[in-house]
Parts: structure tokens; C-alpha cells; sequence
């Protein structure tokens, strides 16, 4: 396991145990708050100038510069300066409470985001279901809100939006369900990594059937964040906002808070699970890999060398975690910049699409995404059983680079099982556990197997 | 008593998160209890058994706890919601229980607590902590295992001498299909019954 | 002071023992029909806890294995299903009956 961040401070700084994890913890704790709420700043900007532009008009101008950019800051201070009024009819307790629990959850989702190679502030084996499961919770809060208003109206907006948020889970999770599969794991880390490689390699277009996939995903994505054109129980720009009619001030915006969030994290998500995640479209890396090789890694090197007067344990060797963490931090951007077009899409939808009746937006959901999802599901099952059993891979585009390790994980666990079986009979004191005993290719589902076998053994 | 039991612990933070949750779990369950709100005990439900996913998660048990979230807490408890705010009447929103039943209940609940309580610690493979050896910070790999065994392959069991079991029988595909099954009736069953038929008279039952 | 406990199979038997008897004392208290369900939630979690404890490897050498997590997400299904059913009889119950009182549902009675 590579060392985490508590191992660097329990190890560099002589930090206590305890104190090295609270400290990797608080790190950890800030920077999530730093993508959410700076993220929250600046997407609300970027709402405003993309709806400006795409209504002709230029959108704020005069805060902080030529572009408007303090505009959000300065609305922020105005929020947070505003009156916090509760109702008379309200249940005071969880009148309160109800925005902060949207935001928690919308919060704690992004615990298991990775950001780049291993770059998740807890590295999850199921994060997917994990970040699925905490988004679920985030409906807690309009029911709240709305219930605890004590006003009809918000009872009512709270109602339609549950009703939306929890009819799009079904989708949205058996779209989902088509990556892991194909991956034939929850762990975000090494879904993303599968993709390595040429775009083709994108889960988005391993078959036609990921291809629908993903647009559906990604509608079903835009109604359970309660986006345009499916934000009828708040139409805010519109109608009276919902479920937060009664709601101003701070507890307000942190409604807003969590939806910038989730949006954030559901076109993260996306970008894992269908757009290869940290990966640029082509590996710049792989193909000038002799002139890296030769002139970065040396640069590497020098830095490195640095960076050992300073902190006494980086040895030469660790040249490679150097040079993973700068290639890491790329790829960091590069997840950042796929999070932000997935945003900024849709933003575009939101301003271009006419917004769905109540009964419209339930008809999409259940009579056209579940029967989509459901038949894509099946057709890409299918496609990769093909795959599978004729032993190739059926390229779509015709150019195939690096892909490899997709494949069914309890099929190739029982052959691997069988092959290790004959390879005891072989040789009668190999135990069944030893993970040598097949070198079948090692791909990453491949490995998955084994890993099963040696965690068994590791486990006692 | 047990709960003090000064040794030095094994990992600081596993402990305190142990005990942050547990009182959490606990707490917002005699919150459950106490209030006399049906919206807030509601409410105090969801923040027990999340807080309770968090003890599966310092388990080990990440996926039973992604799936307490999940189904539990998104799904159970969501219907339950919408199901106090469908009865949501004032009048019984607040139902509040004759003391004489609280003297029962509580006495009887607080025997049944002692009977609990000293079980628990009967047992010395139970009471003492499996120490530093025990706690992996590692990712727990079990979600792979858990759909295996769902397939009716016991990766964990491969060791099985018995043929019969070892030949898929210790896997647990058929509950798991049973369940489906019985899930799926249980829901189509629950849409029909749920719906309104016929409105109810005003002068009704009520008492 | 009080973090500083390692935990162990009885730490967690403790909350689920907790768990269980507010549940059954909720369950017998409570008018409200829904009050009763949560009861039953409660009860169910507090059997859920105890199968993780004892199937968790962390807490315990010899542990249960995996039978625990398993068992403990049939419940939670399971429990799922006892919730749409028991919603859906306490809804019926309130459009026949106008009320969700428990003490109320005595038509059957002689």
C-alpha cells in the first residue's frame, strides 16, 4: 500500500499516530471544502456569465474587474449579512437543521470522489455505491425544509422534489451499474485507471450501449441534482423557489451550496465512470514516454535530491512517487477540467431547454430512462458476455490501446480458480492461496481474484 | 466498568470514532423515544441509523454500510417520511402515551437491558479487543466477496472439505434470489394496497 | 479518557443491546401506528449491529466471516420489505378508519 498522507507526517515529522491522522484529516477536510465551496463561487459566477451570453446579454461586469468575477463573494457578504427569519408555523429545530443536512451529505459524497490516481480523501472499495447511498440522503433535506416551513406551498414543493429525486435514483443507479460491471469493481481508482490510454478506451465508447449509457446517466444525473429542465419544485428564476420559500439569509445559500455540489460531484462522477476520469483523451505520457524518460525523470531527480535535505526520508528511490505525484497532479486537472464541462453542459441544457411539466418529468423517468437503462444494461451484459466468450475484444473504432483487464470477474475467478487448482494438483504442496500459482495476464480484473484469494489468506 | 477499561488503545481514532458514533446512534434513538413529535422521531431515526452505518463502517463492513445508507436510510426511511406526512394530521403528530404505560415499558424494557448488558459480557472471546494485530487500516475488500457469495461462491470458505459445500451450497444464491422475488411482491403488493379506494366517512372509527 | 477504549465485540453488543430494547419499549409505547414501525426499525438495527460485530474481523480473531455481513444485509432488506408492507396497511388503515392510532384497530375484536 503506498503511504498515505498520516504516514508522511507520522514519518517526516515525528508526529504521534493519533496526531499524524487528525492532521492528514483536517488537510483532507479543508481542501473538500475548498472544491465546494470555491467551486460553489465560482460555478454561480459562471451560471450568470453563461446564461448572460446565452441570452445576449453580458451577465455582472462591474465586482472585482472587467468580468464580474467577486460577483458571487459579494453576494455571499450580502447573504451572510441578511436577516435569518424563521416562521411562526415553523418547527424551529428542524427548520434549522434541514439546510445543513443537504449540505453534509452533499459534503460527505465527495469523501470518496477521487480527483486523480488515488487521490481520495478515503480510498474506498466501494466508493461508487458509497457516493450513491450518501447522495440518497441528500433528499432528507427538502422533505425537512418543507415539512418543518409550516407553510403549504413548501410542503408541496418538498413533496414534488422527493418524488423527482427518489424516481431518478432507480436510473440513475442502473446506469451506474454498467461501468462497475464492465470494470468489475466499486473502486473508483481502478475504474478510472482501466481507462488509461487512448480516448477510445473511455467506457463511453466500449460499446453503443455505455454510449446511451451516459447521456442517460448524465439526464438522470441533472434531475436528482434538481437541475434545469427538471427543477420544476423550485423554479426559482421563475416561480416561488419550492421548498425554500420560507428560507433566507445564510441557511438559504447553503441550499444553493449543495446543489453547486452534487453538481459538481455527479459530472465528476461521470467524468470516472464513462469519460476516463483523470486520463486526457490521449496518453501524451505513453507516447513521448523515451522523452520523458530522458529528460523529465532526470529533472525529477535534481528535485527530488531537494527535496531529501528537507525532509530526511525521501531517498533516491522515490524518484517514481515524485514523478507519479507531478504526472497525479495533471491528471488532476485534467479531472477538474472534465467535472467543469460536465457543469457547464449543464448549465447549457438549462438554458436552452424549456423547463418539464411535474407529470412530464415523472413520465421521462419512468417511461423512458428505466426501459432505456434497462435495455442498455442487458445489451452491454451481453456485449461483454461476447466479448468474453469469442475472446476478443469487438473494437468499436478500430484502434485499441492499452486496453485490456475489462472482464467478468466471476468467470475469470472461477478459471483462475480451476487453473490453480490444476497447478496444485502439479505441484502438491502449492497452497491454493498463493497467488503465483497462475500467471494468468495481469490486468487489473484479473488481479481482483487474487487479490479475493490472498485477502482470504492475509485475513487470518 | 468494561466501557473505562484504561489499556492502551490500539489505534486512538478508531476508538474515538467508536464511541463519537455510539453515542450518536444511541442518543438519537432514545430521541426516538422520547419525543412525542412523530416528524421529529422521524427525523431522530435518520440520524441513528446513519450514525449506526458509521459502527459498520469501523467494522469493516463498508458495504453493508453503503447499503444501510442506501436502502435504509434513503429508502426505507424516505417511504416512512412520506408516510407521517400523508397521516400528518395535528392531531397526530403529537400522540402522547399514558405515564402508566411508560412505567411498564421502561421497567420492563430496563430488565430486558440488564439481561442484554451482562450477556454481553459474559463471554471473554468477546470482551477482549483483538489489539494491535486485529486493526487494518486497509481498505476492507469484502464487497467482491459479498457479490460471490450472493453468486453462491464462498470465496472465504475455499477451504471447505465437505463437497456438498463446498460445491456452491455454502454460497447463498438461492436466498438471495428468494429475496428478490419476495421483495419484488412485497413492493407490486404494497402499491396496491397503499392506494386510496374509497375515501373514509368524517365520522369514521375515531374515537 | 473515554476514547481510549479498544474496541471489542462487546462494545458493539452494548449499542445493539441498546438499540434493541428502545425499539421494543417504542414499540410498546407508541399510539402512533408509524411510532410503532420506527420500533421495529430500531429493533432490527440493533440485530444488524450484532452481525456485523460478530462477523467483523477487526474486532474479533476467530470471527463469524462473511455469513455475518450477510446475514445483516438480508435483514436490511427484508426490512425495506416490512416497511412498504406495514406503511402501506397503515395507510389503508387511515383512509378506512381516518386515524392511525393503534388502540383504534379494534374492529376484529369480539
Amino acid at each position: 500500500m503506498s503511504p498515505t498522507v498520516a504516514d508522511f507526517f507520522h514519518n517526516s515529522f515525528r508526529l504521534p499516530e493519533s496526531l499524524a491522522y487528525l492532521t492528514a484529516a483536517v488537510i483532507h477536510c479543508v481542501l473538500i471544502i475548498l472544491v465546494v465551496a470555491v467551486g460553489a463561487l465560482l460555478f454561480i459566477w459562471l451560471e450568470r456569465k453563461v446564461s448572460g451570453r446565452i441570452q445576449d446579454r453580458l451577465g455582472p461586469t462591474r465586482v472585482g474587474g472587467a468580468f464580474g468575477w467577486l460577483q458571487t463573494l459579494a453576494d455571499g457578504i450580502k447573504l451572510i449579512a441578511k436577516e435569518d427569519i424563521t416562521p411562526k408555523d415553523a418547527d424551529w429545530l428542524l427548520f434549522k437543521l434541514a439546510p445543513y443536512i443537504g449540505f453534509a451529505a452533499s459534503y460527505c459524497a465527495y469523501i470518496a470522489l477521487p480527483f486523480a490516481d488515488g487521490w481520495a480523501a478515503r480510498h474506498m472499495n466501494t466508493a461508487v455505491f458509497f457516493i450513491l447511498a450518501v447522495l440518497g440522503i441528500e433528499v432528507f433535506s427538502p422533505i425537512l425544509a418543507g415539512y418543518a416551513s409550516g407553510s403549504k406551498w413548501s410542503l408541496f414543493g418538498a413533496i414534488r422534489e422527493a418524488a423527482q429525486v427518489v424516481s431518478y435514483e432507480v436510473p440513475l443507479g442502473m446506469c451506474v451499474v454498467v461501468p462497475v460491471f464492465l470494470c468489475g469493481t466499486m473502486n473508483l481508482v481502478t475504474i478510472g485507471n482501466m481507462q488509461a490510454g487512448l480516448f477510445t478506451n473511455w467506457l463511453v465508447f466500449n460499446d453503443p450501449f455505455t454510449f446511451v449509457i451516459a447521456v442517460v446517466y448524465f439526464t438522470c444525473a441533472t434531475a436528482s441534482v434538481n437541475r434545469a429542465p427538471f427543477d420544476l419544485a423550485e423554479a426559482e428564476s421563475e416561480l416561488v423557489a419550492g421548498f425554500h420559500t420560507e428560507y433566507s439569509g445564510l441557511r438559504w445559500s447553503f441550499f444553493f451550496m449543495a446543489e453547486y455540489g452534487s453538481m459538481f460531484l455527479v459530472s465528476g462522477l461521470a467524468a470516472i465512470l464513462f469519460f476516463g476520469g483523470w486520463h486526457g483523451p490521449i496518453p501524451i505520457g505513453e507516447i513521448l514516454g523515451d522523452f520523458l524518460a530522458y529528460v523529465v525523470t532526470p529533472l525529477v531527480g535534481i528535485v527530488a535530491w531537494l527535496l531529501s535535505f528537507v525532509f530526511k526520508n525521501v531517498h533516491t528511490a522515490d524518484h517514481v512517487a515524485v514523478a507519479g505525484h507531478i504526472a497525479n497532479s495533471l491528471g488532476c486537472l485534467n479531472f477538474l477540467l472534465k467535472g467543469l464541462i460536465g457543469v457547464t453542459v449543464m448549465m447549457w441544457v438549462r438554458w436552452t431547454l424549456p423547463r418539464l411539466r411535474i407529470d412530464q418529468v415523472m413520465t421521462t423517468c419512468l417511461k423512458y430512462c428505466v426501459p432505456i437503462a434497462a435495455i442498455c444494461f442487458l445489451g452491454a451484459l451481453g456485449w461483454r458476455v461476447a466479448d468474453w466468450t469469442t475472446g476478443a475484444d469487438i473494437p468499436l473504432v478500430g484502434i485499441h490501446y492499452g486496453k485490456g483487464g475489462r472482464g467478468m470477474v466471476r468467470e475469470s475467478w472461477v478459471e483462475q480458480t480451476q487453473s490453480a487448482k490444476v497447478a496444485e494438483n502439479d505441484v502438491p504442496d502449492a497452497p491454493i492461496t498463493d497467488p503465483n500459482a497462475s500467471d494468468g495476464p495481469t490486468g487489473s480484473v484479473e488481479q481482483s481474484p487474487d487479490e479475493l484469494l490472498t485477502m482470504k489468506g492475509g485475513d487470518q | 466498568m468494561m466501557l473505562l477499561a484504561a489499556e492502551v488503545a490500539p489505534s486512538f481514532w478508531h476508538g474515538f470514532f467508536f464511541v463519537f458514533f455510539a453515542l450518536l446512534t444511541c442518543g438519537f434513538a432514545l430521541g426516538v423515544l422520547f419525543s412525542n413529535n412523530i416528524v421529529r422521531m422521524a427525523f431522530y431515526l435518520v440520524l441513528s441509523l446513519g450514525a449506526s452505518a458509521g459502527l459498520f463502517f469501523l467494522a469493516g463492513a463498508e458495504f453493508v454500510g453503503a447499503m444501510q445508507l442506501m436502502i435504509y436510510v434513503g429508502g426505507t426511511l424516505v417511504l416512512l417520511i412520506f408516510g407521517v406526512m400523508l397521516t400528518a394530521q395535528s392531531r397526530f403528530i403529537s400522540m402522547k402515551t399514558p405515564s402508566g404505560e411508560w412505567v411498564l415499558g421502561v421497567a420492563v424494557g430496563g430488565c430486558l437491558l440488564l439481561l442484554l448488558l451482562s450477556v454481553a459480557f459474559q463471554v471473554k472471546d468477546w470482551r477482549t479487543p483483538r489489539g494491535k494485530g486485529g486493526l487494518s487500516l486497509e481498505d476492507s475488500k469484502t464487497s467482491s466477496q459479498i457479490g460471490m457469495a450472493f453468486t453462491g461462491v464462498r470465496v472465504d470458505k475455499l477451504d471447505q472439505k465437505n463437497e456438498q459445500l463446498a460445491g456452491g451450497m455454502s454460497g447463498y444464491l438461492l436466498p438471495f434470489v428468494i429475496v428478490s422475488v419476495h421483495l419484488l411482491v412485497v413492493l407490486v403488493g404494497a402499491a396496491y394496497m397503499a392506494r386510496t379506494k374509497r375515501r373514509a366517512t368524517a365520522t369514521g372509527a375515531v374515537g | 479518557m473515554i476514547a481510549l477504549v479498544s474496541v471489542s465485540v462487546s462494545h458493539y453488543l452494548v449499542v445493539g443491546a441498546i438499540l434493541f430494547v428502545t425499539g421494543v419499549i417504542c414499540m410498546a409505547t407508541k399510539r402512533n401506528s408509524l411510532g410503532v414501525l420506527m420500533g421495529v426499525e430500531l429493533v432490527l438495527n440493533g440485530a444488524n449491529l450484532n452481525f456485523i460485530a460478530f462477523g467483523s474481523s477487526y474486532l474479533r480473531a476467530n470471527s463469524l466471516g462473511l455469513d455475518g455481513q450477510l446475514m445483516s444485509l438480508f435483514v436490511i432488506v427484508l426490512a425495506a420489505a416490512e416497511a412498504a408492507v406495514a406503511l402501506a396497511i397503515a395507510l389503508n388503515f387511515y383512509n378506512n378508519h381516518s386515524t392511525i392510532d393503534v388502540d383504534q384497530a379494534s374492529d376484529l375484536k369480539g
